[in-house]
């Protein structure tokens, strides 16, 4: 089932096109990235699906219906600008906050205190915001975003200025509302940090959607037939070079590391058999690219590099 | 609709419940009752003390002239001048009044001798008696009897009165109606930029604090506008509800225990009053009875009222546009940039107090009365003179349109701009803004 659709959207300001003809498809209980450099459109993007801005043209269909003002109350959203009043105490902001997504002051109070226990962090609910430290108030922020029980949560930039600790604690405590049924966006234009909890992509670059798919499908379709092999052998590998191309061949400790590339239809086994009998082989895997270097070559083909 | 008062009660609890508010709140009323009390406490205190006075009068002009008053009373020596001026300074405290004998003229100058310096109530005494003395002998001395002069002394009393289009005539008091006049104009003005710099700087906490984009997943950006406007407007009325209790409380505290009953039916010296208020010194010279003529002699219920809406309406108006201008821009240099010709109108207005009253009913007040820009402050200058029921609801009328297309477009100018970080705003821009969809 499809939790959220966009259909062909496109959004134009004065001087630009911030959008054009974008859709995404983001299946439930899924992790979906949406990714692109900085000004592809991703925020307008993500800011049509909250309401804050207005599409021109095009759809946006949540749980098989067209969108209603009244949806916001499902969604969790945590803008890539994001802040606190400073002067106002933790827990009173945090109920405001909770009460404006339209939860009673019992629940959000209530939930609010089980969030400050998992995060241990209750002793903070009379202090001011101004004295928290920068990662304290993200972790409030996090915690207002998932309040509500949202069945849609959207993260615009979620790592930004967080330490590597609470990015973990970020993942773990995702991951979990996911395993609980709830759907997940991500916007970010750092690959890394999103690669490994997305299930699905879509890659915006100049307003426009130049990729979408399952994130194993796009990897498959892009793999270079590249292998990495950790072996012992007196001497480097010698292989045919109207069969295998070797990227890479270098001595790493008491071991070598090579990185080959089969450039006919052969199949690793054929790679190994020639390598068996040069080597000891330690370790043997394929390389796929990472989604930077998905990302790197797709947007440069589109830009023309 | 629920959520609109949530932003309201966040708005208004979290100034409410600031130190400065606090602190304005008591500040204020002690300001208040210190320029109704003091005044009276003073011209009481100083008139307390009793002071005696040596007479020595080497012209003998003078002798039992001085009569003895309330707290000041005269006694005459004949001796040497360095022998009496030492006696009655050290010895009894008392002042000396040394009154040479003039080598040609009539005697016009005296010196006052005091370890303490003598107050206003005393020297004006005595220079009025010197002066009646002298003048009778001249009078005398020219054949003419003092008596005639006298009986032939007339006071005008001039009665301002007001005849509105029904006939009906009203007393009216040019120099009270004023000073009420000004008085409130200027505390519009006052509180329109008072208050409406704490939208302007609500909306730029929100905005630099990044804490917008949050809420206005919630709720839409209007409603976040709007709520803020409204929250600060009733913290405003709640201070003026407080201001004037409190007031009261302490005008009415410290009647009862500072001052005695007797304060009210407190007279000051008829010379001192006359110097204070010279308007009032043939109604007598009570100050607690200036008051209650002031209070007379204005519709003080429309005025009230007037007061409340006019701010209201003025703060409404000015108030969204400077959550625009709070909207859109990032830094106070661009916010000084925006803020002047906004303030402009408001500006204007106040500077053009002296014409409005002195001639409140003349075309140019009429207008500035009705355009909301400057009605505020005009029309609550214009009020105390009288003004028609039908232009006061027509003004009022206009403050409402005024402040309704203001706000429209105040929401549309803030909506776009709350989410635009490090761009340059100009006219230009808001005006793209402005005419977006």
């Amino acid at each position: 089932m499809i939790t959220l659709e966009a259909r062909n959207i496109t959004k134009s300001y004065a001087s630009h096109t911030a959008l054009d003809d974008v859709s995404i498809e983001v299946p439930e209980k899924s992790i979906f990235g949406l990714l692109g450099p900085n000004g592809a459109g991703k925020t307008t993007l993500i800011r049509i699906i909250n309401m804050i801005a207005v599409k021109d043209v095009g759809e946006i269909w949540l749980n098989g219906k067209p969108m209603q003002p009244s949806d916001a109350a499902h969604i969790g959203y945590l803008p890539e600008e994001r802040g606190l009043y400073k002067k106002m105490k933790v827990g009173e902001q945090a109920v405001y906050l909770a009460r404006l997504k339209g939860m009673s002051h019992h629940d959000a109070k209530t939930k609010l205190r089980w969030w400050f226990e998992k995060f241990e962090i209750g002793g903070w609910w009379n202090k001011k915001v101004e004295d928290l430290s920068k990662g304290m108030q993200q972790k409030i922020q996090f915690i207002v975003t998932v309040l509500h029980d949202p069945r849609l949560l959207i993260f615009d930039e979620p790592f930004s200025g967080f330490d590597p600790i609470n990015v973990n604690l970020l993942k773990t405590e995702i991951l979990r509302l996911r395993e609980e049924g709830a759907t997940v966006i991500f916007s970010t234009h750092n690959m890394a940090s999103v690669e490994e909890i997305c299930d699905r992509i879509t890659l915006i670059n100049q307003s426009k959607n130049i990729l979408s798919g399952d994130i194993h499908q796009i990897k498959q379709s892009f793999k270079t037939h590249t292998y990495q092999i950790r072996y012992q052998a007196p001497r480097n590998l010698l292989l045919p070079a109207n069969k295998f191309e070797v990227v890479n061949d270098m001595k790493k400790g008491d071991y070598q590391e090579a990185q080959i590339k089969i450039l006919t239809n052969d199949t690793a086994n054929v790679l190994l058999q020639q390598v068996m009998q040069q080597a000891e082989i330690l370790g043997f895997n394929e390389l796929l690219p990472s989604l930077n270097d998905i990302f790197i070559s797709e947007v440069g083909n589109n830009n023309g590099l | 609709m629920n959520k609109i008062l949530l932003i309201i009660q966040r708005e208004y609890l979290t100034r409410v419940r600031k130190k400065s508010f606090i602190i304005m709140t008591i500040v204020g009323p002690l300001l208040m009752a210190a320029m109704i009390i003091l005044p009276a406490f003073l011209a009481k205190w100083s008139e307390n003390t009793d002071r005696k006075v040596a007479v020595l009068d080497e012209t003998g002009w003078f002798f039992e002239k001085f009569k003895n008053e309330d707290h000041l009373s005269f006694y005459y020596v004949f001796g040497d001048f360095d022998k009496e001026k030492e006696e009655a300074l050290s010895k009894r405290g008392d002042l000396l009044l040394f009154i040479p004998l003039p080598e040609l003229n009539v005697p016009v100058s005296a010196e006052l001798y005091a370890n303490k310096q003598a107050g206003l109530n005393v020297t004006s005494y005595i220079k009025s008696v010197m002066k009646q003395t002298v003048e009778n002998k001249k009078l005398l001395a020219s054949g003419i009897d003092p008596d005639i002069i006298k009986s032939s002394k007339v006071d005008i009393n001039l009665v301002n009165i007001k005849v509105d289009e029904a006939g009906i005539e009203k007393k009216s008091n040019t120099e009270v109606e004023v000073g009420l006049s000004i008085f409130a104009g200027l505390m519009i003005y006052f509180f329109i930029f008072m208050f409406g710099a704490q939208v302007l700087k609500g909306v730029i906490e929100e905005k630099s604090n990044r804490i917008v984009e949050v809420i206005i997943s919630s709720v839409k950006p209007f409603q976040l506008m709007t709520g803020k406007i409204v929250g600060i407007a009733m913290v405003g009325l709640t201070q003026f509800l407080l201001w004037i209790i409190l007031t009261l409380i302490i005008v009415g505290m410290v009647q009862l225990f500072f001052m005695g009953s007797d304060m009210a039916s407190m007279q000051l010296p008829e010379a001192q009053a006359g110097l204070l208020n010279p308007a009032t010194q043939s109604e007598g010279s009570n100050p607690m009875m200036i008051v209650t003529d002031i209070l007379g002699s204005i519709n003080l219920p429309v005025m009230a009222i007037s007061f409340i809406l006019y701010f209201l309406g003025g703060y409404l108006m000015y108030a969204s546009l400077f959550a625009a201008i709070g909207g859109a821009v990032d830094n106070d240099a661009d916010t000084q940039q925006f803020m002047f010709p906004v303030s402009i109108p408001l500006i204007f207005a106040v500077a053009m107090s002296g014409v409005i009253v002195n001639q409140p009913d003349s075309t140019l007040a009429i207008w500035m009365s009705m355009i909301p820009f400057t009605s505020p402050i005009t029309m609550i200058m214009r009020i105390p003179f009288g003004v028609p029921f039908w232009e006061l609801g027509l003004s009022l009328l206009l403050l409402v349109v005024g402040f309704t297309l203001t706000t429209w477009m105040a929401g549309k100018i803030y909506k776009t701009g709350i989410l635009m970080y490090g761009k340059k705003i100009t006219y230009r821009t808001l005006w793209t803004w402005l005419s977006a969809r």
